[in-house]
């Protein structure tokens, strides 16, 4: 089978990001960006799949500027075979981006995509579940362990209460959650193989999908800064500061 | 038109979460409608018709909603949609899941952890782990967001509204229900818990985790949490991670124990009302965010608290 894994290229998780302060947005200029981590995970675990000999063949695919085929270049380094680059200088919503990708998925046939929870960015946490919803395909989402099947993958997800497992009829969507697997470093052979490997490129207005955002974006600002509080000496002072001052217990 | 809200449902009961989504979902001014969709959940329905401003329950009981699978939940939710201006969820496991296969469905673009509502079509939501917040304004005819729990009090009980039963959407047969696995735990649950103790790596272990983490949470009738460190690390189950991917609370009490303070763990309870941080590294980030900072080694000053406010017993303590 085929594995089809979107990724997208956010700002690093180390960075701090800041806030604009005429409140247009966050300021991406100059700062590390990187692969979504939870979409890394994702990578990881076709990876696996296919080195448990269940899949042939794992396509990157990621939507964005010239730059974003960096972040595809990274996973084909990683192992993946192959990437696919939508470009778009627009800045997309979850919805256009899951439109985008079951146009992909239609073209490319996969029978498992799987993708990060959410983005680090955003915070979205939508793009996996609008589209197994366009694709009319079973979910699921914020995956811990996956096993696959003849025709159905066991998916157990990271839930309120603790864990549940739940199993789909392939194809599927499968999103990752932090406790899926620990992702791999690149090998320098691997990176210099992955020089190689084709990245093919689209333009995301040959698709035919409106791409206009359904939100405005009104403003960005920073949220209200905490006070830093005071350093107490013991157990028992922070237990009558507690009490009498915070009145909290 | 009237306000969908999806109920969460934990453990055949009506999760607090509903209550605290139910104040957002009433924020937007017009009739709140609850769809209950579960198995054997006539008595979640009750509860939820109990809610204040609640103006009728929807319910779906069939075991088709048993488990709160994703794929006909969904659909029975963009079955009822047309008539709904607004469907909202609390930002739970399972509204996050449902919800954004809904809007797809509907064609129209989610708005996620919702934590301040303006107007009808304007809202505020974190982004970056909460280290900034964008106001939103939804052009799409129907309003599909999340609600982010920890921002909107709890609705109290009023005089109960109608229940309304509602014809079961078709099985699409994409998803099938296999096992679960529960943390089991006499705490009370993070989200609603008025006091939150969090435990970070620093425990170096389950059994440590454990001896110091719950005696502590028990004296204060506080809810359990930890950092992603110790549930990676296996000392504490992962329903109990506080953060930007885990949970987000905000108690009025935090006691953060050799917890660093990363930008995702503090994304997940830097509003809390009153945050205490034990570490024994005095630039750790989280006495950044501290009201009360105690350097120390935790081994020593966490019993020591213990035994403190054991003392206090009852008398001391306000309800």
């Amino acid at each position: 089978m085929k594995i089809l894994v979107p990724v997208k290229r956010v700002a690093d998780f180390n960075v701090k990001i800041r806030v604009r302060s005429d409140g247009s947005g966050v300021d991406l200029g100059n700062i590390k960006m990187s692969m979504n981590p939870f979409d890394e995970i994702a990578v990881e675990e076709a990876l696996r799949i296919k080195e448990a000999g269940h899949a042939k063949e794992i396509v990157i695919v990621s939507i964005g500027t010239s730059e974003v085929a960096e972040t595809i270049r990274g996973g084909l380094a990683l192992g993946a075979d192959r990437g696919l680059l939508i470009k778009t200088e627009q800045k997309l919503e979850p919805l256009a981006i899951a439109k985008l990708l079951k146009a992909v998925a239609e073209i490319e046939k996969p029978t498992l995509i799987i993708l990060g929870k959410q983005a680090i960015d955003d915070d979205c946490n939508q793009t996996g579940q609008m589209l197994a919803a366009l694709l009319g395909w079973g979910q699921g989402t914020f995956a811990s362990k996956v096993e696959i099947g003849a025709e159905t993958i066991a998916v157990t997800r990271e839930v309120d209460g603790g864990r549940e497992t739940i199993e789909l009829t392939l194809p599927a969507v499968v999103t990752t959650d932090l406790r899926l697997n620990e992702p791999r470093y690149a090998t320098l052979p691997n990176i210099i193989k992955a020089k190689k490997k084709p990245i093919d490129e689209k333009d995301a207005a040959d698709f035919g999908i409106d791409p206009s955002p359904r939100l405005k974006i009104l403003k960005t600002f920073e949220p209200p800064a905490r006070r830093s509080g005071v350093r107490l000496s013991s157990a028992a002072e922070l237990v009558s500061r507690l009490r009498d001052e915070a009145r909290v217990i | 038109m009237a306000t969908l809200l999806l109920a969460d449902i934990q453990n055949a009961r009506l999760g607090e979460a509903t209550a605290k989504a139910l104040s957002a979902a009433s924020a937007l001014g017009e009739k709140v409608h609850v769809l209950v969709a579960g198995h054997d959940v006539a008595s979640v329905a009750e509860a939820a018709a109990r809610l204040s401003g609640v103006d009728k329950v929807l319910l779906a009981d069939h075991a088709l909603y048993a488990h709160r699978l994703a794929e006909p939940a969904a659909a029975l939710i963009v079955q009822l949609a047309p008539a709904y201006g607004t469907i909202v969820a609390a930002a739970t496991s399972a509204g996050k899941n449902i919800l954004p296969r809904v809007a797809a469905s509907l064609d129209v673009m989610q708005i996620s952890e919702v934590t301040k509502i303006h107007a009808p079509n304007v809202f505020e939501r974190p982004i970056y782990a909460g280290n900034a917040i964008e106001m939103v304004e939804s052009t799409d005819a129907i309003k599909v967001l999340t609600v982010r729990t920890a921002a909107f009090p709890p609705a109290g009980e009023g005089a109960p509204a109608p229940i309304e039963e509602v014809l079961v959407a078709a099985d699409q047969g994409l998803s099938r229900f296999m096992d679960e696995m529960l943390t089991h735990s006499d705490r009370p649950e993070v989200g609603a818990a008025r006091i939150v103790v969090s435990g970070g790596r620093a425990l170096q272990s389950a059994e440590n985790f454990s001896a110091l983490i719950e005696p502590l949470a028990k004296t204060l009738g506080a809810g359990i949490g930890a950092s992603r460190a110790a549930v990676d690390a296996g000392y504490a189950p992962n329903d109990w991670q506080i953060g930007q991917t885990g949970k987000v609370v905000a108690p009025d009490l935090y006691i953060a124990i050799g917890i660093s303070g990363a930008i995702q763990h503090l994304a997940g309870m830097k509003d809390s009302k009153v945050i205490v941080a034990i570490n024994k590294d005095e630039d750790a980030p989280i006495f950044k965010v501290a009201d009360y900072g105690l350097v120390g080694d935790l081994f020593a000053i966490v019993p020591a608290l213990t035994d403190e406010l054991a003392k206090l017993g009852d008398k001391g303590r306000q309800a």
